[in-house]
């Protein structure tokens, strides 16, 4: 800003303590200058409110709503099987056929398993990782863990699950491991997009529940310990209770992001089909738009049943 | 409060040699101490100058670097918190904010597997005891901070340490709440008659609520004694300084008055003024009188702090309780200080 109240440019000023001609007097401090908007918006909260909220409410109702909105009438029409385009008649086939049909009632099934398992797995894994970061290692370790668990974000989706892809592949590093302990790999199979997809989110697990401990004083730990519990009633009695809604928080990204993928599935998971492949699948080669959408909403109801679910242990406060 | 009653020889906490480092510096640096069965003790001291520390390692929560710490004569010094019969009341209470009342100071009790109904009645006895007895089933967040302090103190008492620790519990209360507190501490401590080992950086607190006192600074204990004698007879310049206001003078005045070349004390209120500059000393045997000029007087209500520059050497502070003119007609005026020979303390490890 090149505006100056009179008075403060830097040949009027003097250097503090530089001695010597105290009798000259120093520039007023300068006033606060005017602004009207400011002004303005500071007398009316609803003005200011308005100018927060306008463009991103703009940017959910078109986006957002709009985009899911369009995608539920849009599971309502058909496809017309001479033309294979989609004509506006209106119908419950779709949506009858994806919760009815026993294919795709197995295959919901699968994706639901696969998403509490991956969501287990990552909970068990980040408790104890989340604890060591917030409690155990010192303030220069606390900031490197941090950015080491956040590393694996920076990296392509893609690269992560196809370096499990190597992992996992016929003559891969697991086998290679696992032959001297009589293990074999899971191959390309269910297990293989469980491990993947547990690797894949397991940050998303980790930094809640680590934001968690941090909000639980030493002084509680202490507290317990002094009062003479061991170690472990301690954790279960005082430090898992509070840790409650962030657990659940980092159970929400890892279960809402299992159940709606479709990649690591194609890559690691052979002839695996979720939820996500088949919707993938409906879109593209078989051109069925309306029964992807009705697919689709398959996830998206679970994953409302559970936020519901879960709402009321505060977990929505967390995330 | 315990079955078995140790003979009174037997200090409830003994440090010897005590030690802790952090990195490069000794937090606690060689400290010797002897609490005794019952005994209401404050340690006394700026920030950082390891009291804390020292109650730290005494519940546990620290492992010494090198020394021991016994309770009651056996040795805990390497002991986790859960297997040392003392129990702490920190400074921010820790109470656990998903339990209620009842279950927060049930824990304890929990913990050691006692029946579920028997430690609800204990607790809401404990309660009961500190006056909280109807609030048993709300949270910690809905108590105020002088209530949560009570109950941190019920949750303590309710497993029957045989030494208390309480870690500057009432920091954070207003003057009022702090002074009523202070008595209630204490009657409650003698009608237990658990030692209780208080840290504070409050000197006013520690003086009115201890048996003794230990007065710590750098690490070390710098004087132990009772409030009385830490008060009338500190034994060096921190001490004298820390605790209360003190007129130190120097080795020189000290030549030219007792022929000793020591600096010695001399608290306000036992500096006597006479406001007749000219002639006489207002002091009795032994004591000595200076002339000097007023050069602030600072009303505090039941007294007023005049600052008094003397000729020959340090500025005072004297304690006037009497009826005085208005400060501006105090200051400038010439005066003589004095005081009598017994209630010049000397300092032994002076310079």
């Amino acid at each position: 800003m090149q505006l100056r109240q009179p008075g403060t440019g830097p040949g009027t000023q003097k250097a503090p303590g530089s001695g010597g001609g105290g009798t000259t007097a120093r520039a007023a401090v300068p006033r606060a200058r005017k602004n009207s908007l400011s002004a303005l918006l500071d007398r009316s909260p609803r003005l200011r409110l308005a100018g927060l909220l306008t463009a991103p409410a703009a940017w959910l109702g078109i986006v957002y709503v709009a985009a899911l909105a369009a995608l539920l009438i849009t599971a309502l029409w058909t496809v017309d099987s001479f033309t294979g385009k989609v004509s506006q008649t209106w119908t419950l086939d779709n949506i009858l056929q994806a919760l009815t049909d026993p294919v795709y009632q197995a295959i919901a099934l699968r994706t639901l398993w696969i998403a509490l398992a991956v969501t287990v797995i990552d909970a068990v894994l980040a408790l104890p990782i989340a604890f060591f970061i917030a409690k155990v290692a010192t303030a220069r370790w606390q900031k490197l863990l941090v950015v080491a668990v956040l590393m694996p974000l920076w990296a392509s989706y893609l690269v992560k699950a196809y370096a499990w892809r190597n992992v996992l592949a016929e003559g891969g590093l697991l086998e290679w491991l696992g032959t001297p302990l009589g293990l074999s790999s899971p191959g390309y199979s269910e297990t293989a997009v469980i491990i993947t997809l547990a690797y894949i989110w397991l940050p998303y697990m980790i930094l809640p529940i680590h934001a968690g401990f941090e909000k639980v004083p030493d002084s509680l730990l202490e507290a317990s310990s002094d009062l003479g519990a061991k170690p472990w009633t301690t954790m279960r009695l005082v430090v898992f209770p509070i840790l409650v809604p962030s657990i659940i928080a980092g159970t929400i990204f890892t279960f809402s992001l299992s159940l709606g993928d479709y990649i690591t599935a194609q890559i690691v998971g052979g002839t695996t089909q979720v939820l996500g492949t088949v919707v993938y699948a409906n879109v593209g080669a078989a051109n069925n738009l309306p029964f992807a959408a009705a697919v689709s909403l398959i996830p998206i109801v679970i994953i409302m049943v559970y936020l519901f679910a879960v709402r009321r242990t505060g977990a929505l406060n967390n995330l | 409060m315990s079955e078995t009653a140790p003979s009174a020889e037997v200090p409830a906490i003994r440090l010897r040699q005590l030690v802790k480092s952090f990195g490069d510096t000794n937090a606690v640096d060689g400290v010797d101490l002897d609490i005794r069965q019952g005994e209401f003790f404050s340690m006394l001291g700026p920030s950082g100058s390891g009291k804390t520390t020292v109650l730290r390692l005494i519940a546990g929560f620290e492992l010494p670097t090198s020394g021991t710490i016994e309770l009651e004569g056996k040795d805990v010094s390497g002991k986790a918190p859960f297997e040392r019969d003392v129990n702490t009341v920190f400074q921010d209470y820790a109470l656990f904010p998903h339990m209620s009342l009842v279950d927060n100071v049930a824990y304890g009790l929990r913990v050691r597997g006692m029946a579920k109904a028997e430690r609800r009645e204990r607790a809401v006895e404990a309660l009961e005891r500190v006056q909280l007895g109807k609030f048993v089933s709300r949270r910690p967040a809905q108590l105020s901070g002088g209530q949560r302090q009570r109950v941190a103190l019920a949750r303590a008492l309710v497993v029957e340490p045989k030494v208390l620790l309480l870690d500057e519990p009432l920091g954070a209360l207003d003057l009022k709440l702090r002074q009523q507190m202070q008595i209630e501490l204490k009657e409650l401590q003698r009608s237990l008659g658990i030692t209780f080992i208080f840290v504070t950086h409050d000197q006013e607190e520690a003086l009115t609520m201890s048996d003794r006192i230990g007065v710590f600074n750098n690490g070390r204990i710098a004087q132990t004694g009772s409030a009385h004698e830490i008060y009338q007879r500190p034994q060096s310049e921190f001490v004298a300084n820390f605790v209360g206001t003190s007129n130190i003078f120097g080795s020189e005045l000290a030549q030219d008055i007792y022929g000793r070349r020591e600096q010695f004390v001399v608290r306000p209120e036992r500096l006597a003024l006479a406001w007749d500059a000219v002639s006489g000393s207002p002091a009795g045997d032994g004591g000595a009188a200076l002339r000097g000029t007023v050069t602030s007087a600072v009303y505090v209500g039941h007294a007023t702090q005049l600052h008094v520059a003397l000729d020959a050497g340090p500025a005072v502070v004297v304690l006037s309780g009497g009826e005085l003119p208005p400060a501006d007609q105090l200051i400038g005026r010439q005066v003589t200080v004095g005081w009598a020979g017994h209630d010049a303390v000397w300092l032994p490890d002076a310079a």
